[in-house]
């Protein structure tokens, strides 16, 4: 565990008010960086904020290297049925997204203009397309993993990044609706996979040291829906399956998860019949990086003006 | 009074258990005996549908629902405080 107590010193209060301050979000948008849409959790990104994200994908992605990962990129929209199949709306039925799309006819167009005119619901008349959006990363990846047959002895490791989302709007900037999530997936042997996990635990703190940000290692669980979901979040801490890596932006009694680490056991082999060299059934992790939150979090702690930033930090980034 | 047979067959609508909730003996670890996440989560909706009890946040473990004498003692103990 890490201690916060070592944290560098902030370049500027953490602590939101909401009253006399503008908050971070709102200099965000003042400076340019983030653009508003009308939408909490829904922004536009300026040249600067990407050459961020740019930069720390980049800078993953040679942490990385050297252990070969297939790359893959997949849009961030998956098939309904492998969605339906994947199990998260056991888990997160109020965070999925589904695309719906006109499928009438020519009447049917003139009354949905019509209440658009009238400012009426026209959406009563869309219909579920066979397009969820992508929620994590790897979720479209299991499907095609699987379908290749058994792995190989020496398992497989896949490199992803994705739009994803999750429906939580908000007006703390490092919980978006549509947001990069960078992934290193590990398919094998529990010792495979819990290797993987161990080593980017390691790779992961040193990454953030780097980048002069204070951080915290933490036991944690997903946020699964009502009741049921408590159950499943206790489960999965007691079991030690998810661990956060977390930096104080919005605040630094509520730090926000900038990089997780997630062992998934067997629940995606036996979900996709995803079988190891021997035929027994394969577990699976993976590293998940927030490539906004990160961001975030690095604009929060060294300010706004990129030209500003440590240059031991502009050199882990830009070199 | 809370049985045994009532836990198991509670059990056996569980897909993993169903064929074996017969023979599982009251301390045989559900979890290794194909007991998953989610189907803890059935279980414990069955058995508060059962037995007409709600469990607490704190007793929301897979401790609670590990073995068919966990299960007993954890609804007994919830049913006699109802009564209470």
């Amino acid at each position: 565990m890490e201690s916060l107590a070592s944290a560098p010193t902030f370049c500027e209060p953490l602590d939101d008010d909401g009253l006399s301050e503008p908050t971070f979000l709102d200099r965000l948008f003042d400076q340019g960086l983030l653009v508003r849409t009308g939408v909490d959790g829904l922004y536009g990104r300026s040249g600067a904020f990407e050459s961020v994200v740019e930069a720390l994908d980049r800078l993953i992605g040679r942490l990385g290297a050297a252990d070969n990962a297939e790359v893959l990129r997949f849009p961030p929209g998956m098939s309904r049925p492998a969605f339906e199949r994947s199990g998260y709306l056991k888990g997160f039925p109020n965070l999925a997204g589904t695309v719906h799309s006109f499928c009438g006819h020519e009447g049917e167009h003139a009354k949905l203009l019509a209440c658009v005119e009238a400012g009426e619901d026209w959406t009563a008349g869309q219909k579920a397309t066979d397009i969820v959006l992508t929620p994590a990363a790897c979720y479209p990846l299991y499907p095609v993993a699987a379908a290749r047959g058994a792995l190989p002895a020496e398992g497989r490791l896949f490199d992803l990044q994705s739009y994803c989302f999750r429906r939580e709007p908000s007006l703390e900037p490092t919980r978006m609706q549509l947001f990069r999530m960078r992934e290193y997936v590990r398919m094998g042997s529990p010792d495979q996979v819990l290797a993987f996990r161990e080593s980017w635990l390691e790779r992961g703190t040193q990454m953030i040291r780097d980048l002069a940000l204070p951080l915290a290692i933490d036991a944690a669980n997903d946020p699964f829906f009502g009741r049921a979901g408590r159950m499943l979040a206790n489960n999965q801490r007691a079991q030690g399956l998810k661990f956060e890596l977390n930096v104080p932006v919005n605040s630094v009694e509520k730090p926000t998860a900038c990089l997780s680490f997630n062992y998934h056991q067997d629940h995606f082999g036996t979900t996709w019949g995803l079988t190891q060299a021997d035929g027994s059934v394969a577990h699976t992790a993976c590293v998940g990086f927030g490539l906004e939150r990160i961001t975030l979090a690095l604009l929060r702690h060294h300010g706004l003006d990129l030209a500003a930033w440590p240059e031991a930090v502009r050199r882990v980034l830009w070199g | 009074m809370v049985s045994p047979e009532a836990i198991r067959n509670i059990l056996a609508r569980n897909e993993a258990l169903a064929p074996i909730a017969g023979e599982i003996s009251e301390d045989e670890n559900l979890f290794d005996k194909g007991l998953d996440s989610f189907g803890s989560v059935q279980l414990m909706l069955a058995l508060e549908e059962h037995f007409d009890v709600e469990f607490p946040d704190h007793l929301l473990s897979r401790k609670s629902f590990s073995t068919i004498r966990s299960i007993r003692e954890t609804v007994s103990s919830l049913v006699q405080a109802e009564a209470a």
